[in-house]
């Protein structure tokens, strides 16, 4: 590959033992880091050196490292997934550092996102914001054929757009509010933009918004930063139509319970 | 001993609809009485899970990610195969079947695939009514590409991302019958072991991976649905926390294991950049739609690609395979490129590398088209790899990508177990000796949203075994032997990293049980991975403790099963003296070098049995039947 060349580079990492115990940043001079290799394939690199002199490695969430199951989550030198636009940690190479750069490695920040260990968190709570609400109702073998709901390619798109995210939680990492809206937003917006997604789409917005306000996420206050981190590019627009949804759901929504019941 | 796959008779199109009709059904009021374990979270495991929590059963579901929605079913990229014959291209149910009989090179059963192909259209109206955003026409409808080993076009897609997109839909699924306490949620939870009780599956021993708590789960009826072994070979396009530890504990607990010889190369993975790599990367099939591969004419030419007149290049596929051209099926692909590489002709460093090259779909169609389609695809190569594809060919190198092998299972997904199901790659059913792109996604999901559903309601109603709890001497020394383990591999404290073993026994297994295959390389391999193993026992490093996160523990306990089952794959790849799909052993080819399969005999299963520590596993077979795909060469010229 074009111009690959060895770096010697320094980190300054966040250690924590567990949930509730205090960390803070330990400094590793990394020799001989090629720019080929990942950002995660270097942090590789530091924890089998750390483990050939009998210390703990560091713990980071990672997987597919494809850049598209949402775990990894490192906010590298300030910015959540590193300075590179539109690219996860694990797609990150090190030629975006250069020689005897000093890079700071710490966790994703937010109340609603409490520290596991080093640099692991937990997100669970974006999960409970999808449980409350994220999805469509409809069982297994519902048998309507799919090209029975016909989708204008326009509508297909955007709301692929939105469905891109992977989940991973820069967006709350970013905002100084930890606000969750660029997520929850984005789930709101791809089930909207579709047919199958109008039953449930006044019901939706108003519990995923409970939840998110249940966990402890913050408001948005317009300040772009989780758009900026997004290695999906997930757009602002996406919380205007979850503000005007939920503003609408709030107006218009009948109390649960005002249905009448019935049946044979 | 020779296994009865349970398949109905009788005509093949209408045989899942008679099975339906005959299996035994669980009243309504009565499924909330049952529960059910589905360990995993990918494509068949999420879709299982909430297809059953829907029918009333009560679910636990496991997984070692932080969220259901991680599982690697998410990597995949490009589509889906389904029957639906939208582009009036001659597509049918019969036609997808007789496309993957043949894809899997006669080496699986028909009335698997047969009921696959039947429920891949169910699956597209599923995912459609969920919200999945597929790619769609100007007119609303959906759109198809073209995927290898087919000459219709029925893969549907979305952009480059369809496994995320299934997976989020099934996810999605999930997660409501979480919020409506129809399934209890188990992340970063690992399972360890299989408790088995009087030759019956009973339930699971696990270990919470941010306490390191072990504890035992019983339930009615245990699913396993957690992926592939490729992992086995360090190397692989697998996520970096894929494992066979699930299967290979169920195995060490009775369960049989099929064709773990049959592994799928995929030809177009972006080839390996250095020692400290950690994985490779795929690069989506459907690029052979619009992409050429070639490499020069000549050895060991250095010349840029641009450089290289198109009298001087090799499009080795078109020339080979005429008919299918760039979208030859994978292990044939796979093989071709490995064959021009040891030609000395391949490109990049090392030579190992093979162009795809846009240029001539650029000139035809635009690079907006080109874009369009491919746009994330090209991005991700050109992170990776720091070259614009847009300008230069992509360059190209097969790599261990799926499994087709796994846990021995009947019709009704029924290993030899009572009341172990498997779903998904985890198990063995439906792609023979070689899978066919787009149809890992279809599998997963025919097996979670319509197959299991059906088939486990059967095994419920003949009745329940006696009752049993924690304290059960069963359970108990199953949750022994999980603390038992962990201890020793804390205790070990030697020189060697695990990720360092990991690479000294994938780089084996790649040689000597990789593309090609041969009696003295297998049997060298055979003899060398217990020597591994032992360095494993002796000289491993586990740092920290077991009562927290540890990851260098998790990954030990995976390593130690890969140990054995890297073994095993050997073994059936030895036993299995012919070439077949993924499967090529070097001594039995035809004069130009294509695959020789011997069906007098071998078109059987293999299903292996665990002896103990120690012991030489038993092979069984079970014998295909082929009544309406007549066994034939593979040809694709």
């Amino acid at each position: 590959m074009s111009g690959s060349k060895d770096i010697n580079i320094k980190l300054r990492i966040w250690r924590q033992k567990g949930p509730g115990t205090k960390g803070g940043l330990v400094s590793y001079d990394v020799p001989g880091v090629s720019t080929d290799s990942s950002f995660l394939e270097m942090l590789d690199l530091v924890n089998e050196r750390l483990m050939e002199k009998g210390d703990e490695p560091i713990a980071i969430d990672h997987d597919c490292r494809e850049g598209i199951c949402g775990a990894c989550s490192l906010v590298i030198n300030g910015v959540p997934h590193g300075p590179r636009a539109a690219t996860t940690t694990c797609q990150l190479h090190m030629r975006s550092f250069h020689e005897g750069q000093t890079i700071t490695v710490e966790p994703w920040m937010a109340k609603a996102f409490p520290v596991i260990k080093d640099l692991i968190v937990d997100r669970s709570a974006y999960d409970r914001i999808i449980a409350a609400g994220g999805f469509v109702s409809v069982n297994t073998g519902v048998g309507v054929d799919a090209n029975a709901i016909p989708v204008p390619k326009e509508n297909a798109e955007l709301a692929m757009d939105a469905a891109a995210c992977i989940g991973c939680g820069a967006c709350a990492a970013a905002c100084p509010n930890a606000s969750a809206m660029l997520f929850v937003g984005a789930k709101v917006s791809h089930l909207g933009l579709l047919p199958q997604g109008q039953p449930e789409r006044q019901e939706r917005v108003l519990k995923m918004v409970e939840q998110m306000d249940a966990e402890g996420f913050g408001g948005c206050t317009n300040m772009g930063e989780c758009e900026a981190a997004c290695p999906k590019e997930i757009k602002l627009e996406v919380i205007a139509r979850m503000n005007r949804d939920y503003i609408g759901a709030k107006v218009t929504k009948r109390p649960k319970g005002a249905d009448k019941g019935g049946g044979a | 001993m020779e296994l009865d796959g349970k398949c109905p008779t009788g005509p093949m199109e209408s045989r899942w609809t008679r099975h339906k009709a005959s299996i035994k059904l669980i009243n309504p009021a009565n499924k909330r009485k049952y529960s059910l374990i589905m360990v995993g979270s990918g494509l068949a495991g999420a879709s299982g899970a909430a297809s059953l929590a829907e029918l009333g059963y009560n679910v636990s579901c496991f997984c070692y990610q932080d969220s259901p929605r991680r599982a690697h079913s998410i990597a995949a990229q490009g589509g889906i195969n389904a029957a639906k014959n939208y582009q009036n291209d001659g597509d049918s149910v019969y036609r997808l079947f007789y496309d993957t009989v043949k894809g899997g090179d006669f080496r699986a059963r028909e009335s698997n695939v047969y009921r696959l192909a039947e429920v891949s259209n169910d699956i597209i109206d599923q995912c459609v009514a969920q919200g999945v955003p597929f790619g769609r026409e100007y007119g609303g409808t959906l759109g198809n590409r073209s995927f290898g080993g087919a000459q219709v076009s029925r893969t549907f897609y979305a952009r480059g991302q369809t496994g995320q997109q299934l997976l989020i839909g099934a996810y999605q699924a999930l997660e409501r019958q979480i919020g409506l306490g129809k399934v209890k949620m188990y992340p970063r939870t690992e399972m360890l072991d299989l408790i088995v009780v009087d030759g019956v599956a009973r339930g699971i021993v696990v270990r919470d991976m941010v306490t390191g708590k072990v504890s035992s789960h019983l339930a009615d009826a245990v699913m396993l649905a957690t992926g592939g072994y490729g992992n086995g070979y360090f190397l692989s396009t697998n996520a970096k926390g894929c494992n066979g530890t699930a299967i290979w504990r169920a195995h060490r607990r009775g369960a049989f294991f099929a064709n773990p010889c049959y592994t799928q190369i995929h030809p177009t993975c972006i080839p390996v950049h250095g020692e400290n790599q950690s994985k490779l990367t795929l690069m989506s099939e459907s690029l052979r739609n619009d992409g050429r591969i070639w490499v020069p004419l000549k050895k060991g030419d250095t010349r840029k690609p641009g450089d290289i007149p198109e009298a001087e290049r090799d499009y080795y596929l078109e020339r080979k395979y005429p008919s299918y051209g760039n979208l030859a099926p994978r292990d044939i692909s796979s093989r071709a490129a490995k064959q021009v590489c040891d030609e000395g002709r391949g490109v990049g460093p090392g030579g190992q590398g093979v162009y795809l090259d846009f240029a001539e779909s650029i000139g035809r169609l635009g690079e907006s088209v080109i874009r369009e389609r491919y746009g994330n695809l090209f991005e991700m190569y050109e992170r990776i790899t720091d070259e614009n594809p847009y300008e230069v060919p992509m360059r190209i190198y097969p790599a261990v990508h799926y499994t087709m092998g796994g846990l021995w299972v009947d019709y009704n997904l029924m290993s030899n177990l009572p009341g172990l199901f498997v779903l998904g790659e985890a198990n063995f059913s439906d792609h023979g000796a070689n899978r066919l792109g787009a149809s890992a996604l279809m599998q997963g999901l025919a097996d979670g949203y319509f197959v299991i559903p059906y088939t486990i309601g059967n095994y419920l109603a003949q009745g329940k075994p006696a009752k049993i709890d924690a304290s059960h001497p069963d359970v108990k020394a199953a949750e022994a032997d999980v603390n038992d383990r962990v201890k020793k591999l804390l205790s070990i404290k030697g020189k060697r990293t695990v990720d360092s073993i990991h690479k000294q026994l994938g780089l084996l297994m790649w040689e000597k049980c990789g593309m090609g295959r041969n009696e003295a390389g297998l049997k060298e391999a055979i003899a060398r991975i217990p020597e591994i193993r032992e360095e494993f026992w002796k000289n491993v490093f586990v740092p920290g403790s077991g009562d927290d996160l540890n990851v260098s523990l998790e990954k030990a306990g995976r390593l130690a099963d890969f140990l054995e089952l890297d073994e095993l794959i050997c073994r059936d790849a030895l036993a299995r003296e012919e070439s077949c799909g993924g499967h090529f052993r070097e001594e039995y080819q035809t004069p130009d070098g294509e695959a020789l399969r011997n069906d007098e005999k071998f078109a059987h299963v293999a299903a292996w049995e665990w002896k103990g520590e120690g012991s030489t596993p038993e092979r069984h077979t079970e014998q295909l039947q082929f009544e309406s795909v007549h066994l034939a060469t593979r040809s694709y010229k």
